[in-house]
């Protein structure tokens, strides 16, 4: 499709400085590639992506940021939810070039350096999964779902949290460790 | 996925110039549906217009009762307002068993109403569909129809509308305020949906570029006894094989008031007014609603594998006005 631009990270500092994105755009993007700024994890980046271009593609094929994974590029498994302005969404059915002008955070976003997130943790000590491949997106939901206040007990847990397929079938293990989250068992990270 | 162009509104007037006078141009907001549909190549717009950034997401609470949603309210939102759980507990029922936590996140209120119907006919531009392609046939017919509609259907079209929200809203009696080149009007919800007839590509009684501003809901002393009840193949994230919005006030064990939407078994959100008839003045018990169940899904048309839907959705809107009945008799609010 498009050329893929370097990888580099670019302080976000120094993006915004040089300001092409900054604004409201007017006029025009695409159809052919169009240089864009998504914040991702903090962290400006700029890339030149297609309109079509979905934020999952963007962030995989063009950022080198393969935590979200494409399982079925049709908004039903919740492989690649991430929280755009920390609301939790499906990458597959957003536009990149619709999130400039917002916070993207992944999977990778939620791990202080090499401290893993305490949902992370909590995953590791239940067991949380097999494979792994839907593993991201539920860690993204999980979080969000403890914001929101829908972990009460194993029904509304299961309930919301019924946007992320485990082919794997490790439910079970993933509601245990959103549980020991919500009672403050899962790290010391706040 | 076919290129095409981008632009962001940035306010409603631009937006709706901007798609008004170009047929070649879509509007974008949670995009739940239409990005699917452009990565599938149903949608083939020469450009997208982003309306996320304009200023109708609101949710106002109306004096007297009544609520107003702004067209990019988004479902997860809406779902959550006091005043929606309050007032319309159908609504927020409804709304929280369609899809899932993140898409109810990206999709607005407004798209919910313009969502495309889930028939694999439609989505396949393989397979012959006059809804997708007028006077091409339908493949449904005599196809795989185990999810399609029995009430509303034509010998064009018999896809199954895949709303929830939009049949408490058709029980709400909702209305829609439009927003289009020629200036600002409003429809019913109602006839806001349009029956496939011979014209199954004409889903909705508005022009190209009419923007759905706000979804207005008026005050109703029965819609705060009322529920929704979805029944479907998975306990979530499923769309409905037969559901039941019912908004009910019981006085002196007899309806008093009554409204149905009926959801999963029809071409449009199903608003059950032959039951509703029948129901006026009867007897607050089990018998009367089988009555008004079976005299509404009298004019129901089976298909090969869908048959089991007719008796599904009399089960079902018996069930849910049971269950509205005795939230009425506890004094609850849902």
């Amino acid at each position: 499709m498009t050329p893929r631009v370097g990888r580099a990270r670019i302080p976000g500092q120094a993006a915004r400085e040089e300001g092409t994105a900054a604004g409201p755009r007017t006029g025009d993007l695409g159809p052919g590639p169009a240089e864009i700024e998504l914040a991702v994890n903090g962290t400006a980046r700029r890339l030149r992506v297609e309109p079509r271009v979905s934020l999952l593609d963007a962030l995989r094929e063009h950022l080198g940021v393969t935590g979200p994974k494409k399982g079925c590029d049709q908004g039903a498994c919740g492989a690649c939810t991430v929280w755009v302005d920390g609301r939790r969404v499906l990458g597959c059915l957003t536009l990149a070039v619709a999130c400039e002008g917002r916070e993207v955070t992944t999977v990778e976003g939620l791990a202080d350096g090499d401290g893993l997130h305490p949902m992370q943790q909590a995953f590791l000590a239940n067991d949380a999964f097999q494979c792994g491949y839907c593993t991201p997106g539920q860690l993204m939901s999980a979080v969000a779902l403890l914001e929101e206040g829908h972990a009460s007990d194993d029904a509304e847990i299961a309930e919301w949290m019924s946007g992320n397929i485990c082919r794997c079938a490790a439910y079970p293990n993933i509601r245990a460790a959103i549980r020991q989250v919500r009672d403050g068992g899962g790290g010391d990270r706040p | 996925m076919r290129p095409f162009a981008y632009t962001r509104a940035a306010d409603v007037a631009a937006a709706v110039a901007e798609v008004g006078s170009d047929p070649g141009s879509e509007y974008l907001a949670g995009g739940t549906t239409e990005v699917d549909m452009l990565r599938i190549g149903v949608a083939r717009p020469r450009r997208v217009v982003d309306i996320n950034d304009l200023p109708i997401s609101g949710i106002e609470e109306l004096p007297g009762g009544g609520v107003r949603l702004g067209g990019l309210a988004r479902m997860s939102d809406a779902a959550a307002h006091p005043a929606v759980r309050g007032r319309f507990p159908v609504l927020a029922q409804a709304l929280e068993k369609g899809a899932s936590a993140q898409l109810r996140n990206m999709a607005s209120m407004g798209g919910n109403l313009m969502q495309r119907v889930r028939c694999a006919y439609f989505r396949d531009g393989g397979a012959a569909c006059n809804k997708r392609a007028p006077g091409s046939g339908c493949a449904a017919l005599g196809g795989v129809d185990r999810g399609h509609a029995v009430l509303g259907t034509s010998e064009h079209c018999i896809a199954t509308h895949p709303s929830d929200a939009a049949v408490a809203l058709t029980a709400l009696d909702a209305t829609v305020h439009l927003r289009g080149r020629a200036g600002e009007r409003s429809i019913a919800l109602d006839d806001f949906f349009l029956l496939p007839g011979d014209t199954p590509e004409r889903e909705h009684p508005i022009e190209h570029g009419e923007l759905i501003t706000a979804i207005e809901i008026p005050a109703s002393e029965e819609a705060r006894t009322s529920h929704y009840l979805k029944v479907r193949d998975r306990e979530s994230y499923e769309f409905a094989l037969a559901s039941a919005a019912v908004a009910l006030l019981v006085e002196d064990g007899r309806v008093a008031r009554v409204r149905i939407g009926l959801g999963g078994v029809a071409t449009k959100p199903w608003r059950a007014r032959r039951a509703e008839a029948a129901l006026a003045g009867a007897p607050a018990e089990r018998a009367s609603y089988e009555r008004a169940a079976a005299e509404e899904l009298a004019a129901a048309v089976p298909r090969r594998m869908n048959a089991f839907k007719i008796e599904l959705a009399r089960r079902t809107m018996v069930r849910a006005l049971e269950t509205t009945a005795s939230l009425g008799a506890r004094g609850g609010t849902g």
